[in-house]
């Protein structure tokens, strides 16, 4: 059961991978990144999970005393929490580069874009 | 051609990745970082029913600092490459229903927002999730009005006064607590209820507003650039 998770977050960092490498429109591609962000933190919440564990969070059925025996990991939740708030920030900046570049040569294929390119 | 690359790519990547679904059996029991935390004594010294939040909020707290700051950094470079030009656009108008439902809707979110960046302690949530309901929010006030003025101004106030009260009850931990950060400023209070864990509730309260302004002046700026080309 504890596969579930971690096969799931590896197929959607597969599937962003796989639009950011085929797709021409650029907004596609910032899709395909944060989806490949979305599989990463799967991967992160899956590997701390503890077989048959709870949430940590201390209430009535999470008693203090207990606590070790009852919940699971609680630092890569927060560490997730920390890189979800990141990926919106470079999701955004990805967005602003996307509308200069659109200002540039009114075009979001990104075929169109050879400047740098060898 | 192209996309036998691509194939190869992706599979070469699914091969890298096997190892570690391979390896990968489950945990039985916590690191021990982890049961640190959960150690009752740990646990009543900090006095945060959310233990994901004393982590980020206390014993993690440099990081949300950074990752504030982070934020902020983004905020700021979106402000600074964006230059406003009024373009007067034809919107079409939107219908009564979606104006007369926002106006119902946008106080209660504004409300849920509120709670989740209270009850951080308590329940799952905290500053940024509240934050992002908050700035929810704001998306469906300038969708439903999209020439209500926006008061930027407003917004980056609370943001810079949030972000120095959360750097300031920080420096009161290190100056009067045990260190950087420290909750214990304040008192504890009874474990689990609204007003416990010390300076957690405050601290996250400010990260929520810092948030749900932050992410609103980024939305207003989006806004205010589009064009009908």
């Amino acid at each position: 059961m504890e596969y579930v998770a971690l096969t799931v977050g590896f197929i959607v960092i597969m599937a962003g991978l796989w639009a950011i490498m085929t797709r021409k429109n650029i907004i596609r591609i910032i899709i395909g990144f944060s989806i490949f962000d979305t599989g990463l933190h799967i991967v992160m919440v899956a590997l701390a999970y503890v077989k048959g564990r709870t949430a940590p969070i201390l209430d009535n059925t999470v008693a203090l005393d207990d606590a070790v025996n009852l919940i699971v990991d609680p630092v890569p939740q927060a560490l997730v929490l920390t890189a979800i708030v990141i990926g919106l920030g470079v999701t955004a900046l990805m967005l602003i580069f996307a509308m200069k570049l659109h200002r540039e040569k009114k075009t979001l294929d990104i075929r169109s874009f050879k400047d740098l390119k060898w | 051609m192209k996309n036998i690359f691509i194939i190869i790519i992706i599979a070469a990547f699914g091969v890298m990745l096997y190892p570690l679904f391979e390896d990968f059996s489950g945990n039985d029991e916590l690191s021990e970082l982890a049961s640190f935390y959960a150690q009752k004594e740990n646990v009543e010294k900090v006095n945060s029913a959310n233990l994901v939040t004393a982590v980020v909020v206390t014993y993690r707290g440099l990081d949300t600092l950074g990752e504030v700051t982070i934020l902020f950094l983004a905020a700021a470079i979106i402000a600074f490459s964006l230059r406003k030009h009024s373009v007067e656009r034809d919107l079409r108008r939107n219908s009564e229903i979606f104006k007369t439902a926002s106006k119902v809707l946008i106080p209660i979110i504004m409300m849920v927002g509120v709670y989740i960046f209270m009850n951080g302690h308590l329940s799952p949530g905290g500053g940024f999730q509240g934050g992002a309901v908050l700035a929810s929010a704001v998306i469906l006030m300038l969708l439903a009005f999209p020439n209500i003025p926006f008061n930027s101004k407003l917004f980056a106030y609370t943001e810079s006064i949030s972000g120095l009260v959360f750097v300031g009850l920080a420096a009161i931990g290190a100056l009067i607590g045990s260190g950087y950060l420290d909750n214990a400023i304040l008192p504890l209070g009874t474990f689990g209820e609204l007003l416990s864990a010390g300076a957690i509730p405050v601290i996250y309260s400010f990260v929520g507003l810092k948030v749900g302004a932050e992410l609103s002046n980024i939305l207003n700026e989006f806004q205010s650039v589009q064009s009908d080309n």
